[in-house]
């Protein structure tokens, strides 16, 4: 395991930059998500690390060593594809050891084995080495996948959305296994995504990526606190947070350049006495809890994040506040106001 | 969307109605084939008779014609040469014929072999190397590369013989084998690279990224990734490279004549008493067969592969 970092690093595709004067410090032994919506740059920047793009400026190194211009081959990390990461008209077991297999390394069959059985064990493959990489189902496969990438024991290991592909059950299994591994190995790990779930319960830090640019890089609870700009808090929450102006429902700027307040579903009270007078547009139950979206201040639409067994119907009036000391305020540039 | 799902569905009825026409279809489509073989072995009268024969005496009169040259003699020569050692030559003396020696037909089948097989090897392997580079990599006017490529095939081939035929001879590549091979891989080439870059770009990047990744190098993966998920893209391409090359006709007639003749221009031209020999040229016809068919079986389940590919990817 080692650290990884990227200085200044640029990257386009003929007029469009896709990622943008990055820098970024990836501590060893540290799980660091990126995230963003599709066309953000992600899997470009984790393409850069790996050295399957070379950056038109600024550097990358790994292990405290520039490897820039190095191939991929040279850099001695692992990556975890989307899809099509097996090769089909391989076994399991040759498909775990194919990377041990690589020229560079020429370790010993028996090595390669007890390697690949210990790595089967963990993911509990095991019985299935022997079978073909297409006839497994798709979580196996996944399985199969993050497995071919941990018995390199890398430098760094790189996941481009590996648990996209499957469904929501699945994910959630292999999301916990991941964490499991990544904690037992002390794995380094930059994982690509845009569930802001997957982000929030995998990372120790995210990072926001926004067209090419590194919006901010923190701890999950950090960002979901004290989003550094409008983009940064709308990814993370759901709902998504509420942007007020200032003024509405009774919310003042501390400073005189803040004129949006954000203020999160779960801290938008109903019921209480003395608040504004709104009505309910429409509910939607998710089980333990429930959303509404509230009309107030003539046409502003509000979502407040509440108790399944709260009393709220469509069409119903209520008191509505925002809990104090709750809204983050951004300026007229979407920056945060520090308060 | 795939052929395979609709039988299930109109049931038994309609499959045994698509079975009976395929059948019925084959049956017409091998009458000519078994035609070709049955004169193989009928008698030089037998294969010119009114109405025509499917009732016959079977004799190897035709393949022992094939193989050798004869020459007719008297009967009081023959008597002087003593009984016939082997069954062709009795055979030969039925007719009053006396075998000289070996007729060209190996020769000239020997350079069908070469040339056919050389030809394919070339076009696929070259046409695999530009179908992946194609494919892959930054290639400067691609599009238009790829569209003169094509174009090649836009005219048939024999359009351009005299120029070919002109330029051979300043080049002493006429009647060479090595000529012929030229020939047939420049025309299978367009096909060739057309077809194997369709394949090459339905095998995802990220298996070569993957193995890039995991130390190995470009070549390497092109090779342990690549070229297996290749294998029946590279079957269909050489059965129809081979089927060109080894049947093509008018070049052959034209370029070649003592030394590097192929077996299609030789085979209609077997001389027999008194005009063609038709059961001889039947026999060549059928032993010319042969190895396309048992190319074609033996990669008949790539063949499959290759041609319902895509369909059976997600």
């Amino acid at each position: 395991m080692a650290e990884a970092s990227l200085a200044a690093v640029t990257k386009r595709f003929g007029e469009t930059i896709a990622v943008d004067d990055v820098d970024l410090t990836i501590a060893n032994g540290e799980f660091i998500v990126l995230l963003g919506p599709t066309g953000a740059g992600k899997t470009t920047l984790l393409r850069l690390i790996a050295g399957l793009e070379t950056p038109d400026s600024g550097t990358v190194a790994i292990g405290g060593g520039d490897v820039t211009s190095l191939a991929p081959a040279m850099r001695d990390v692992a990556f975890v594809f989307q899809q099509y990461s097996l090769y089909p008209h391989y076994t399991v077991f040759e498909n775990l050891a194919f990377p041990l297999r690589a020229p560079g390394r020429r370790m010993g069959e028996q090595a390669i084995r007890k390697r690949v059985s210990e790595i089967a064990e963990m993911l509990r493959i095991g019985h299935k080495l022997k079978n073909k990489a297409t006839q497994l189902s798709g979580g196996e496969m996944q399985r199969v996948s993050i497995g071919r990438a941990l018995v390199r024991e890398p430098n760094v290991f790189l996941m481009d959305e590996p648990l996209s592909s499957l469904d929501a059950k699945l994910r959630e299994d292999l999301r916990v296994e991941l964490k499991r591994i990544q904690r037992d190995l002390g794995a380094t790990i930059v994982y690509v995504t845009h569930d802001q779930l997957e982000a929030m319960t995998l990372a120790d830090r995210i990072g926001i990526l926004d067209r090419g640019r590194l919006v901010q890089v923190d701890e999950p609870r950090t960002i979901y606190e004290r989003p550094a700009t409008v983009y940064a808090a709308q990814r993370l929450g759901s709902p998504q947070i509420n942007l007020l102006p200032a003024g509405r429902l009774g919310l003042t700027p501390g400073s005189a350049s803040a004129i949006t307040a954000g203020v999160r579903p779960e801290d938008v009270e109903v019921g209480t006495p003395g608040g504004f007078d709104a009505r309910v547009i429409a509910v939607e139950r998710r089980g333990a809890e429930m959303i509404a979206l509230l009309e107030v201040d003539g046409g502003q639409q509000v979502h407040a994040l509440l108790d399944a067994h709260r009393p709220v119907g469509e069409g119903a009036s209520l008191q509505v506040a925002v809990r104090p000391g709750a809204p983050v305020w951004f300026d007229r540039e979407q920056h945060l106001v520090n308060t | 969307m795939s052929i395979a799902a609709n039988p299930g569905q109109t049931g038994a009825r309609g499959r045994w109605l698509a079975g009976s026409a395929v059948a019925l279809y084959a049956l017409i489509a091998m009458i000519p084939l078994f035609w070709i073989f049955a004169t193989g072995f009928k008698s030089p009268p037998d294969s010119i008779a009114y109405p025509p024969k499917v009732f016959f005496e079977p004799t190897l009169e035709g393949y022992v014609n094939l193989f050798t040259s004869r020459s007719r003699q008297t009967d009081e020569y023959i008597k002087t040469l003593g009984p016939p050692k082997t069954w062709y030559e009795e055979i030969a003396r039925s007719r009053n014929m006396v075998i000289t020696g070996p007729s060209r037909f190996v020769d000239r089948y020997w350079n069908s072999v070469v040339i056919g097989f050389g030809s394919t090897f070339l076009a696929v392997f070259l046409g695999t190397l530009a179908a992946y580079a194609f494919s892959r990599f930054k290639v400067p006017l691609k599009d238009d590369l790829l569209f003169f490529i094509l174009s090649t095939r836009m005219m048939p081939p024999i359009a351009v013989a005299i120029p070919i035929f002109l330029m051979y001879r300043e080049l002493g590549l006429s009647d060479t084998k090595a000529g012929m091979i030229l020939l047939y891989t420049a025309v299978n080439l367009s096909l060739s690279v057309w077809l194997l870059k369709g394949f090459v770009d339905e095998i995802p990047r990220e298996y070569e990224e993957a193995a890039v990744v995991d130390g190995y190098t470009r070549l390497q993966a092109f090779r342990k990734v690549v070229l297996p998920q290749m294998r029946a893209g590279i079957a269909a391409t050489a059965i129809f490279c081979l089927i060109f090359a080894w049947n093509e006709y008018a070049f052959a007639l034209l370029l070649t004549s003592g030394h590097a003749q192929t077996a299609p221009p030789f085979i209609p031209i077997i001389i027999g008493e008194g005009g063609l020999d038709w059961p001889a040229v039947a026999a060549g016809t059928t032993l010319f067969l042969l190895p396309v068919v048992v190319f074609t079986v033996l990669l008949r389940n790539q063949l499959l592969r290759g041609i319902t590919f895509g369909a059976v990817r997600k």
